[in-house]
């Protein structure tokens, strides 16, 4: 019942916002908040909440919409705190909305430098973290930004890397006890990955983890000669927490250049690996690597889920996510060893995974210059948008993509401040795309259901205690039934969805948040 | 990295007022190859046109200069199917430029036939404008025509008159959809998602369906309403007929 007050305690108790660590650590405890990226540390994106349900989401219609002022995808996953949402917006926009009408109450713009141009995707950002009055976001030109969560008004402004080589950042950073933990993005341009740790208090760098080991350490020998100094290996999605272990989970992205691993042979550590962290030092505990010497761009940057489940009738604590290379993937978590995976959508690069959970190789799979056709597509069988996991139905969701592609290598000389990438890819519509949600056992991977849709899509999923996935195919936002993958409600957004959804509570009405092209849906009961 | 590569090439379009392709002999074999895998499947292998426009040519009209030809290769040409160059690098694209430009310097032997008879049988014995417009003048049923000349090539043109099937652009989707009530409608695809369809019939009425309402759809994949002209057309009308067809160019 302690949740409850949470709930019902009149907002103006909270009109000072303050959410020490305390709270984010115990978010179980205030169900209706969503404080911060996947609402709690596990990375599971399940809402606790059950007034919307199976029952009544067909009568789910809008309350409010807000509108973005700038036409870069709007990728935003917004937190929630005490009646107050705080959302990004392209270029470099924070905003703070009440989250009941959607009015807002403050907004703050960074100017950003003109030649800010490198950039993969656009001027995108996912989110801020909240901690204490102060709200966090990573600027597009790599900077870390903090914010008077009352005002809006700069708190200090500290510069991670340098955007003229590339260095930018779109990932919503995690807060940590005392500190704020980022990710960077720049994968396409040569530059050299790290995991950040700053002081929440003064912005000063508390550590810093290369994601590529340099000379001298353990993992440098799996790049040849010089090519891990522009061998990528970023970190532009936020990653999970375990307090019971103190262990920080963070994904990794492709090496560079992407598509031609001539000139970096070897396993390129530590791209394309979920690495676990001591969050108070940056210690290395264990690592993970899905695509050893990836040559398709197949990041494992997105958010991965904390969950137990049974195996072989022993109980396991486990890190588990769907891979961009297409193979699902429960991992023991308190030591990195792989437990179970196999393909959750076609792929025809491996003959599988080995006992040790890595992917046997088929051969003439690699980026040819005439081009090599390939499942999945550099796109992935999925991406950065969040999946998704129910406590209450044991079941991990993900919004599949059905999509292959043809892969050409090309020329591969690094040159600071441009494209390194080594070539691309055309996708391959001789077959059909088509994309699914599906609902796979969260020990194995095995398949329990699926929903198919008519494109794949590039967005992700929550569940709900109301026995609810909510998904996005193309500009519709939807609701199936969690257990059986029925379709329960549907609504045209207008605009290509491109965001992970989340839910929560405002005087005693809960409402479930999408952003469709250039605006952000709220949608409630009457 | 996201999924929208084509970004990544554009990016290095840094502005510049004059540009210079480079010619070394290295530099064309190498655009030679990569024009060969990335342009080749639609302009034909040597620039010789398929159901891409023909490059071989000395003045290609949407790259007047070689700033516009760079951006078209990287960028694409938005409503075409031309798309951007998202497997190349900036120095690639140069390389595939000064090749598509060196084409040009080969004699080409001009597209035979004669335009304005042409003209008479797109308009009489052809009876083209019952499905396609020129500019929207008549019939929606079929794609609109007006710069036909700059998408296509002369031969792809004349495939297309005898043989409309051999390539249907992938835009292009007839369908046939029975309702649950039992009403047949046929039309073009004109948008799809996972929960509805829309299509638009021959007198250019739109319709839209909810899946869950409909009981079948047949798409017609590869299908072609239109007739073959082989046999209806003698041999020279339908070089005529391909003169008029390629002679509609943007801009006129």
């Amino acid at each position: 019942m302690r949740s409850l007050i949470w709930l019902f305690v009149p907002a103006v108790l909270f009109a000072q916002v303050n959410v020490p660590y305390e709270r984010i650590r115990d978010a179980d405890k205030e169900p209706g908040n969503w404080l911060t990226y996947s609402r709690n540390y596990t990375g599971q994106r399940y809402s606790p909440l059950d007034q919307i349900n199976t029952g009544n989401v067909g009568k789910l219609h809008v309350a409010w919409v807000h509108q973005a002022s700038e036409l870069d995808d709007l990728e935003t996953s917004p937190i929630v705190v005490d009646g107050t949402m705080f959302i990004t917006e392209p270029p470099n926009i924070v905003k703070a909305l009440h989250a009941g009408s959607g009015r807002v109450l403050w907004r703050y713009q960074k100017d950003i430098p003109g030649d800010v141009h490198l950039l993969c995707c656009g001027k995108v950002n996912r989110g801020v973290a909240i901690l204490g009055n102060t709200v966090y976001y990573g600027s597009i030109d790599a900077h870390l930004i903090a914010l008077d969560a009352r005002t809006g008004a700069l708190r200090w402004d500290v510069t991670m890397a340098d955007y003229k080589i590339g260095y930018s950042s779109t990932g919503a950073p995690l807060a940590i006890k005392d500190k704020i933990i980022i990710g960077m993005a720049g994968g396409e341009f040569g530059v050299r990955g790290f995991i950040d740790a700053y002081d929440a208090k003064t912005g000063k760098r508390a550590w810093r983890f290369n994601t590529i080991p340099a000379k001298g350490e353990p993992g440098n020998e799996t790049w040849v000669g010089e090519s891990w100094k522009t061998g990528s290996a970023t970190s532009w999605v936020t990653g999970v927490y375990e307090p019971e272990t103190n262990t920080l989970y963070w994904g990794t992205g492709n090496p560079g250049p992407d598509w031609n691993g001539d000139v970096r042979g070897g396993d390129n550590l530590y791209s394309d690996s979920l690495i676990a962290l001591d969050p108070d030092t940056g210690s290395r505990k264990w690592h993970f690597q899905y695509t050893p010497h990836d040559q398709n761009d197949w990041d494992s940057t997105q958010t991965p889920i904390l969950a137990n489940g049974t195996v072989q009738g022993q109980p396991r604590k486990m890190v588990v996510l769907a891979n961009r290379n297409g193979f699902y993937y429960a991992l023991d978590r308190t030591n990195g060893k792989f437990i179970a995976g196999q393909p959750y959508v076609k792929q025809t690069w491996a003959s599988g995974l080995d006992e040790s959970g890595r992917p046997m190789r088929l051969p003439n799979t690699a980026p040819s210059v005439g081009g090599t056709l390939l499942w999945p597509s550099l796109a992935g069988g999925s991406n950065w948008y969040s999946s998704t996991y129910s406590p209450k139905t044991e079941l991990y969701y993900v919004n599949a993509k059905e999509l292959g592609a043809i892969y050409h290598k090309g020329e591969a000389e690094y040159k600071a401040g441009t494209p390194f990438n080594g070539g691309g890819q055309q996708d391959y519509k001789g077959e059909e795309p088509y994309g699914a949600v599906r609902a796979l056992e969260v020990a194995t991977g095995q398949l329990r259901w699926e929903y198919k849709l008519h494109s794949p899509s590039h967005a992700g999923l929550m569940t709900t205690a109301g026995g609810l996935v909510f998904g996005s195919n193309g500009s519709s936002f939807f609701a199936l039934d969690a257990q059986k993958g029925d379709l329960l409600w549907r609504f045209e957004g207008g605009g290509n969805i491109n965001a992970n959804p989340i839910s929560f509570m405002n005087d005693n009405k809960q409402y479930v948040v999408i952003s469709s092209g250039h605006a952000l849906f709220v949608f409630a009961l009457d | 990295m996201l999924c929208v590569v084509s970004a990544v090439a554009s990016l290095a379009a840094v502005p510049e007022t004059r540009v210079k392709l480079p010619n070394s002999r290295a530099d064309l074999a190498n655009g030679e190859k990569l024009f060969e895998v990335h342009c080749g499947r639609c302009h034909g292998p040597k620039g010789e046109g398929a159901r891409g426009p023909m490059l071989a040519q000395a003045k290609l009209a949407r790259a007047p200069d070689d700033a516009a030809l760079l951006k078209i290769i990287e960028e694409g040409i938005r409503g075409t199917e031309m798309p951007g160059a998202g497997a190349m690098t900036e120095h690639e694209v140069r390389q595939t430029a000064a090749y598509v430009r060196s084409l040009g310097k080969v004699p080409v032997t001009p597209i035979p036939g004669d335009p304005a008879r042409g003209a008479e049988i797109y308009r009489g014995k052809g009876n083209c404008s019952t499905c396609h417009s020129i500019h929207g003048d008549s019939g929606v049923s079929a794609p609109d025509l007006a710069d036909i000349g700059s998408r296509r090539s002369a031969a792809y043109l004349r495939e297309s008159l005898v043989d409309p099937e051999a390539s249907v652009p992938d835009s292009y989707l007839l369908v046939k959809v029975v309702t649950r009530n039992s009403q047949n409608f046929t039309g073009v695809r004109v948008n799809e998602d996972s929960f509805s369809i829309q299509i638009r019939d021959d007198s250019g009425r739109s319709y839209s369906f909810w899946k869950t309402d409909i009981a079948q759809i047949d798409k017609q994949r590869g299908k072609s309403p239109m007739p073959s002209y082989k046999g209806r057309l003698s041999d020279d009308e339908l070089t005529n007929l391909v003169a008029y067809l390629a002679s509609l160019k943007e801009g006129k």
